[in-house]
């Protein structure tokens, strides 16, 4: 089978690998790069379990054809971490209850990111429409919803709302 | 964060206040995998040279197979291997049978004939998972459309086809004796007579698929010591793990199965499919294979929560007394069983819910239809039937006018009380609940609802006793398909007395498979119920386990307590002469229940030791 | 076998299409029906340059047929269509999905083609021809070219009026929308998700066509159902919709409501 050379950004490391023709970028990333943290849970958009970064904006990796992140940046939950200091949402969601499986915290923490790099200070109305296109079966949504609220008060250090 | 309150004022006597953790937030202890990404899934694991395997399915509801030409998938590229109901070595189980409930009734593969829309057909195992669908798209297989039914009470009608050769009334037999499970406790046809309402009422729940965000789905391995490996997010490791071995023939001791880890189940995960899947796959390639349903999959074979239709008929006096109730109950089971027999019971122990009812019957089927089979979900067994009774008790305190918190105060279960199937309610609580809902919703009650209690009142008189039981011995296996059932409801004509006070005995299922399934009560760490009939000896291995003689009527194995009506104390009338299903024998087994290893002379269990 | 052909533009894209080949856009029709093993193409085609520019001049506004709908919720000149993209999935669907691409969205998807025909846009393909996006749609079951860009025509303020019904909040796919157009002899109402595409209700448009009042309104939804042709679903039956869509359409014309 005939294979297409792709080079990108994961996480602040080059990537370089041949991909099937049709390949979707979350095979790609999952079981070529071994970044095993964005989820493969519907492989048709509606779940958002595989949402990842692409040069900072969310796009769902099982609908994305992986030759054409070529040259592009990807941010997963796998670089969400710095070093040894869990990130703020991280640290919110763990201290919220907002994961009880996990399959789905991975896609809600990059979907979460996503809108407080474009949004430091979103409503309670915005953190629920970052998220709408992100499904969570154990917990209900409440606890992810105030763990961004969380999250994004304590970067701008004030308590949450 | 959610607050949880402590109401410090109810029941506080049966609390210890000096617990360290209970009734504190505390932090998840898997929640740093999770938010990490690092928590390992079953697909989190990789293997070099992983093929993927994909099935073929019915596009039919009903339909016998002609013919299956497998000839041009397995000439497409990466093709590694196309199987069939052929490759499976013990193609036939039903899921229970591990705990020696039920009969062998579904094939991993089918062979003969499908019985619901997507059944499996035939598997094809590639390089990639779209060479793998590739093929399966090239598979083709010759139907011959039969007749379905997809509704419960259809299937139960004389002419209905036959979904599943091994029911073929379309109902589970219950006991070896009827086509449902019964339920009595007094009279209910004579409290209907003297109540000054009767309240009927049909309630019906649809399907409900547990939808975890990860599909069901397992990764088998060729491992050392000729062994497999077998990640999974089954929610049920050692069924899975017996169920492979069952089903592949293979001694328990050669699995390795890794799981506890599922992103959501909710029941959806039990049913041990994917498993022997993946690792028929790895046997016949010798490979790492990759078995999951894609979401499409998951919503049409991942087993529902089945369908559930019941009809209530409460006695009611004008003071709001519910002097009588009766369910007739329909649970769709799908084309094989599963675990619906077994709801079906736990169900029946449950009814008729947290009240204090003095007269009670219920019929409740498991019905076979040509639907996707029905699993365990949330609340399993009980949710549809509570769903109809608190539906029900707010039609009654329409019908007799009273405030519907005060209905169900007034009809509560109270410590003590004794329940239909006969063991006394305790820790009862029901009356505190609606008290406090009642206030949190700003609900008024009469100073009287306000000022009672379920500690008070219950467990004195009639309310503790078990009241003399009519019975019948009407829907005998046979009868209905015979037509000679006409009605579905519990009989308006009993035939048989139980003397007042007289406590169930407990009713075996089928006879054990093998002498090592017997449940040694000695064995097993759990405090028999007093007056609990002690098993006879298992009888002995035999060399040749095929030619085990079974005796020909229930062991009276120590299963739980069972809802059945006791046997009549007067004799049971002579069967009516067109009845001769009433003689039907029991099931067996069409060969002897094994995990794996045929060798006579060895036990079957070679994966440990046995304590005596 | 599945191959990936990319061209530099899309005109050449549009050039290459044909038998077994579908054009990929964003990606979240075309890449679902390749991980679901879709066996009626092998040919993926996609160009590296695509039209995503939104323009509005005299004659009126454009739309480049690889703008997204985050593209469109950018776009100041297009505020009246932002009611309509946001309800097209989360945030990670609006950054890939197309305004080209939802022209050939199934059921239950499609909302903003239902928009873009109450408001009589035009399609320009590949190979220079315009036609109405109603002939587009009508015959989109056939290959017929690439779409490169949709032309609108101006529309006033308050004329345009669109409701998404969905069971799922906040978000969920549509059980049935409706986009109406009210500029004066151009009438438009159309209903997503009560046919095999997006459809016209004529007895309506005529029965508004000589404005918004109660009886028009109310004519309007009594005639509505007439052209539609909706089908039983997983999301709905066939006797739901038909109940329901009056009182959708009710709501709509007399709210003015956007959701």
């Amino acid at each position: 089978m005939a294979k297409t050379p792709v080079t990108f950004t994961l996480n602040d490391a080059e990537a370089a690998l041949f991909v099937d023709p049709g390949a979707p970028l979350i095979d790609v990333l999952r079981r070529g790069a071994g970044d095993l943290t964005p989820k493969h849970g519907c492989g048709q958009g509606t779940c958002g379990a595989c949402t990842v970064l692409i040069d900072g904006v969310p796009h769902l990796a099982c609908l994305t054809l992986a030759e054409t992140v070529e040259g592009r940046r990807i941010d997963t939950t796998g670089g969400l971490a710095g070093g040894p200091d869990l990130h703020p949402l991280q640290q919110a969601f763990m201290e919220g209850f907002a994961a009880q499986c996990g399959f789905c915290t991975s896609g809600m923490l990059m979907a979460a990111k996503a809108l407080l790099d474009a949004n430091p200070n979103p409503t309670r109305e915005e953190a629920i429409e970052a998220i709408s296109g992100n499904l969570c079966r154990c917990t209900g949504y409440e606890p992810i919803v105030d763990a961004i609220l969380t999250a994004a008060a304590r970067v701008q250090g004030r308590a949450a709302s | 964060m959610t607050s949880i309150e402590f109401r410090k004022d109810l029941f506080a006597d049966e609390r210890d206040d000096t617990l360290k953790e209970i009734g504190k937030p505390t932090i998840r202890q898997d929640i740093l995998g999770h938010v990490t990404g690092r928590t390992a899934y079953y697909d989190d694991h990789l293997f070099d040279g992983m093929l993927h395997m994909r099935a073929v399915r019915s596009p039919h509801h009903h339909a016998q197979i002609r013919a299956i030409d497998l000839a041009a998938a397995e000439r497409m590229p990466g093709v590694r291997r196309v199987a069939t109901a052929k490759d499976v070595p013990n193609n036939l189980n039903t899921l229970l049978s591990l705990i020696n409930f039920g009969r062998d009734d579904e094939p991993l593969c089918s062979h003969d004939k499908v019985r619901f829309k997507g059944e499996t057909v035939a598997w094809v195992i590639a390089d990639t998972e779209r060479q793998a669908r590739d093929a399966c798209a090239a598979i083709r297989v010759d139907y011959s459309v039969l007749p379905h039914v997809l509704d419960v009470e259809e299937a139960l009608a004389p002419n209905a086809p036959v979904v599943n050769e091994i029911y073929p009334n379309n109902s589970f037999d219950y006991h070896a004796k009827y086509d449902h499970q019964k339920l009595r406790f007094g009279d209910v046809n004579a409290a209907f007579a003297q109540a000054d309402h009767v309240i009927e009422a049909e309630y019906q729940m649809s399907p409900i698929e547990q939808a975890p965000i990860e599909t069901c789905g397992a990764i088998a391995a060729p491992e050392t010591n000729d062994r497999f490996v077998c990640h999974t997010n089954t929610q049920a490791l050692f069924f899975s793990l017996g169920t492979t071995a069952k089903l592949l023939d293979i001694a328990s001791s050669r699995l390795h199965f890794i799981g506890g880890t599922a992103g959501g189940g909710f029941g959806g995960k039990v049913d041990s499919i994917v498993e022997p899947t993946a690792v028929l796959g790895a046997m016949l390639t010798g490979r790492p294979v990759k078995f999951a349903w894609d979401r499409a999959e998951e919503m049409q074979v991942g087993a529902p929560r089945g369908g559930e239709r019941w009809r209530l008929k409460d006695g009611v006096m004008n003071d709001g007394r519910i002097v009588a109730r009766e369910f007739t109950g329909f649970f769709d089971s799908g084309a094989y069983m599963r675990l619906s027999p077994y709801a079906i019971i736990k169900g029946t122990g449950h009814l008729p819910g947290p009240y204090s009812i003095p007269n009670i019957a219920s019929n409740v089927y498991c019905v076979v239809t040509n639907r996707t089979p029905a699993t365990a979900m949330r609340g399993f067994g009980i949710t549809a039937v509570d769903f109809a009774i608190e539906c029900q008790m707010d039609r009654v305190a329409e019908a007799v006018g009273m405030n519907p918190v005060e209905l169900r105060i007034l009809n509560a279960y109270r410590d003590g009380d004794m329940k239909a199937h006969r063991r006394s309610a305790k820790n009862t609580a029901l009356i505190e609940c609606c008290q406090v809902a009642a206030a949190k919703a700003g609900w008024s009650l009469s100073p009287d609802a306000a000022a009672q209690s379920s500690r008070q009142g219950g467990g004195v008189g009639e309310r503790a006793a078990i009241p003399e039981t009519v019975t019948d011995e009407e829907g005998r296996i046979g009868d209905r398909r015979a037509g000679r059932a006409a009605t579905t409801a519990p009989s308006r004509s009993p035939t048989g007395r139980v003397p007042a006070g007289q406590q169930g005995v407990a009713v075996g299922g089928a006879p054990v498979q093998n002498p090592d399934m017997q449940i040694d009560a000695d064995r097993i760490g759990h405090r028999m119920g007093a007056g609990m009939p002690v098993p006879p000896a298992a009888a002995p291995p035999t060399a040749a386990p095929q030619s085990v003689v079974r005796p020909s009527v229930p062991a009276a194995t120590p299963a739980p307590p069972q809802p059945v009506a006791p046997p009549a104390a007067s004799p049971p009338p002579p069967p009516t002469t067109s009845s001769p299903a009433a003689a039907e024998p029991p099931y067996k087994p069409a060969q002897p229940f094994s995990r794996g290893v045929k060798r006579p002379g060895t036990s079957p269990f070679t994966s440990g030791f046995r304590r005596r | 076998m599945l191959s990936v052909e990319t061209f530099p533009s899309m005109a050449e894209a549009g050039q290459a299409l044909g038998d077994r080949a579908r054009y990929l856009a964003g990606g979240t029709l075309v890449m679902r029906a390749v991980t679901y093993g879709d066996q009626s193409f092998e040919r993926i085609v996609r160009a590296r340059q695509v039209d995503r520019a939104i323009g509005n001049d005299a004659a009126g506004l454009r739309i480049g047929a690889g703008a997204t709908m985050a593209d469109v919720l950018a776009s100041g000149d297009l505020a009246f269509l932002h009611p309509v993209a946001q309800t097209i999935g989360g945030p990670a669907i609006r950054n890939m999905a197309t305004v080209g691409g939802n022209l050939f969205a199934a059921n239950p998807y499609g909302d903003f083609a239902v928009a873009l025909l109450a408001l009589n846009a035009q399609a320009v393909m590949a190979n220079g021809q315009v036609q109405p996006v109603e002939t587009l749609l009508a015959g989109r079951e056939r290959p017929s070219g690439l779409v490169t860009a949709i032309t609108l025509p101006r529309v006033d303020a308050g004329s345009f009026r669109y409701r998404k019904i969905s069971r799922v909040k906040p978000k969920g796919v549509s059980l049935m929308s409706i986009a109406v157009n009210l500029m004066r002899g151009e009438v438009r109402v159309v209903f997503g998700n009560m046919g095999p595409r997006a459809l016209r209700a004529p007895a309506a448009e005529r029965a508004l066509a000589n404005g918004l009042n109660d009886a028009s309104i109310a004519a309007a939804c009594a005639a509505c159902l007439e052209g539609l042709q909706p089908t039983d679903d997983p999301l709905a039956t066939e006797w739901y919709r038909r109940e329901v869509a009056p009182v959708h359409l009710a709501r709509l014309l007399n709210d003015g409501g956007v959701r």
